[in-house]
């Protein structure tokens, strides 16, 4: 059983050692589509495992807990690492596309599947300072890939990116340190107990505050997001495309996990800062996207204000919050991937990212319109798409628990994203390309026009599916809040007292 | 840098250097050493060897190219993991076996994974920081 854990980080890794010696000649991308998929269909049958079984883990190296490595899958991590793998796919054949030859033979193949296999072992990983290995492992690989190329713009992006996310390892890493030094164990299941017994809580809420900025920063919350607009426009789209759909994702499901699972002793001071932080990510990143004019600048600080959305999620701290935090970072990651990928296809067909340098996208290619209106409206949270139902559940909880401000700022956000998303609209697809140039899709040579296609295609249905079918989905994210809350099972099945088929 | 005395020097300190790395590898599994601690010392035996000769040479006695290396020592170290699959042990437990000798005690030769995975790991180190240095080098 505790192989299924293995293979969705072990795949991605044995990918990039051959995708990096294969990377001279044509070989490279198809050995990297190969792996995605393999990934992609081992994280399948992780997810049908969890979905039958429970929670599950598995030991590494037969060390029991908490002693040794614990890789653990509860709903919320199977389905974060099922959605990887989809990105992934979607990258991949993106990339084969997109990805010129010179960059593949500086190892772009196989940065990305380390950058796949940090991600994935971040959400299965049941110990902090494996996690803290995996942030590693995802930084490392993003910063080649950031400045792979070695553009002025993005050696300055680059520089940018890792001073500030060095920063929050660091913190995250004193955290870890002075939670040992507190309680003797990193095992976040042992955690909870341990964490529990400590006579002097105020100590508690004092590594919980170091670990919120550490993995605060990964998530671009405010007041600390000014790295993600600073770098995400440099790369090349695919990149940006894996970087917007995932990195901050995984600040954000670390944040879940430690204020769900360990940090829950003194949530009326820790969560109440959560909700506010929420708040001001969700306004501030809106309000930054409207004083924009680049096409990726404007999606990168919507990352920002929709980060806010999914912990808002977690700082209200109810079960039909949790399920709207659960259900919008599945529902974002689908969404952001796909928006960032369009805007590679424009870039393509106009020459530009400036949105005043471009136009005419609407006249000229219908199809990508028609592509870029789904991910577009299911962000800003039209119904039927998916972002209504994620926004919908966030409302709903705070109408619940009568925090009307919440509730305002959260609808308003919505209006606002709906403001940017018709700029974009606007300016690229509607009005005529300033310099009369014709976007037709005829301007990309088919064997580059494909492969960039399909994957806007495959995640635009998947945003229309789940929001024409949230039935499933939202059930799941009513379990997956309802492991979060209380999380017996977790802790049970890492600690070894709750029996596993073998 | 074109002192004599250090080029000469340097031929000696290399192998000297490159044996130590082995050393350590294989006392690593009780001692203090290791695969990250060998790959370290064969990688400064390299660098200086750099310094005394240049890159081309240095990259000409590694014979191939240092990237390549560290990758297949990732590849190595995985797949040492994925030997227990077949007893049907969690990932990277290590196996152990016994040749000559009545018992594990007395046994001549103990070939198991986890001196596999040290390899791997000595390669990895090995090559990446190797490629470092070379990176560093070339551009001054």
């Amino acid at each position: 059983m505790s192989w299924l854990l293995v293979f969705p980080i072990a795949i991605p890794f044995a990918t990039a050692v051959l995708a990096y010696l294969w990377r001279n000649g044509a070989e490279g991308k198809w050995i990297s589509l190969a792996g995605s998929i393999g990934s992609l269909i081992a994280s399948g049958l992780l997810m049908s495992a969890v979905l039958r079984e429970g929670v599950i883990a598995g030991q590494m190296s037969n060390w029991d807990a908490p002693f040794g490595i614990t890789l653990v899958a509860d709903y919320l991590s199977a389905v974060m690492v099922v959605i990887t793998a989809i990105t992934g796919l979607a990258t991949a054949i993106y990339a084969m596309g997109e990805i010129e030859a010179r960059l593949e033979r500086l190892g772009y193949h196989a940065l990305f599947q380390v950058l796949i296999a940090g991600v994935t072992g971040a959400f299965l990983t049941g110990d902090l300072f494996n996690l803290y290995v995996w942030f590693e492992v995802m930084l490392i690989a993003s910063f080649g890939l950031l400045v792979l190329g070695g553009s002025k713009a993005q050696l300055d992006a680059g520089i940018k990116y890792v001073a500030l996310n060095l920063i929050s390892t660091l913190v995250f890493l004193s955290g870890i340190g002075l939670l040992y030094g507190l309680t003797g164990t990193l095992n976040m299941a042992d955690l909870r107990g341990a964490v529990a017994a400590v006579e002097n809580q105020g100590l508690v809420t004092v590594i919980a505050m170091m670990f919120m900025v550490g993995f605060g920063v990964k998530a671009a919350v405010f007041p600390l997001f000014f790295w993600l607009p600073a770098s995400y426009h440099t790369p090349s789209f695919a990149v940006s495309a894996v970087f917007a759909g995932l990195l901050t994702k995984v600040g954000v499901y670390a944040l879940m996990r430690m204020f769900t699972l360990v940090f829950v002793g003194d949530v009326g001071f820790t969560h109440e800062i959560l909700i506010w932080v929420s708040v001001l990510t969700m306004v501030t990143g809106v309000l930054g996207a409207a004083a924009q004019t680049d096409f990726r600048k404007i999606l990168s600080f919507h990352i920002i204000s929709q980060i806010g959305y999914m912990t808002l999620g977690l700082a209200l701290f109810t079960p039909l919050a949790l399920m709207g935090g659960v259900f919008y970072l599945v529902h974002h990651i689908i969404v952001k991937a796909n928006l960032f990928l369009v805007a590679g296809v424009a870039q393509k067909l106009t020459g530009d990212t400036d949105l005043n340098r471009i136009g005419g996208l609407y006249k000229s290619s219908p199809w990508l319109a028609a592509l870029f209106i789904v991910p577009a409206f299911s962000l800003a949270g039209f119904p039927p798409l998916s972002g209504f139902w994620a926004k919908y559940l966030i409302v709903m909880a705070s109408i619940e628990l009568q925090a009307w401000v919440i509730t305002f700022f959260a609808l308003l956000v919505g209006l606002l994203t709906i403001f940017s998303m018709t700029k974009i609209w606007g300016m690229a697809f509607w009005k005529p390309h300033p310099d009369g140039i014709e976007p037709v899709p005829e301007r990309i040579p088919a064997a580059v026009r494909i492969p960039m296609m399909i994957p806007i295609v495959g995640l635009a249905a998947m945003t229309v599916g789940i929001g024409l079918f949230p039935e499933p989905f939202v059930q799941f994210a009513e379990v997956s809040a309802a492991q979060l809350l209380s999380p017996t099972d977790y802790v049970d099945t890492v600690l070894g007292v709750r029996g596993m088929a073998p | 840098m074109n002192s004599i005395i250090f080029s000469a020097g340097a031929r000696i300190l290399v192998a000297l250097l490159l044996v130590f790395s082995v050393f350590m590898l294989l006392r690593g599994h009780n001692l203090p050493g290791g695969g990250f601690i060998g790959g370290l010392i064969a990688a400064v035996g390299f660098i200086v060897y750099m310094l005394a000769c240049g890159t081309t040479q240095a990259k000409a006695a590694l014979r191939v190219s240092p990237e390549a290396l560290a990758m297949v020592g990732l590849l190595i170290a995985l797949a040492s993991g994925f030997v227990s699959i077949l007893f049907g042990d969690p990932f990277f437990t290590g196996q152990w076996w016994w040749v000559g000798g009545d018992s594990y005690a007395t046994a001549v030769v103990r070939p198991n994974t986890v001196l596999v995975f040290d390899v791997g790991v000595y390669l990895v180190v090995l090559g990446s920081i190797v490629s470092l240095a070379c990176a560093f080098e070339e551009e001054v």
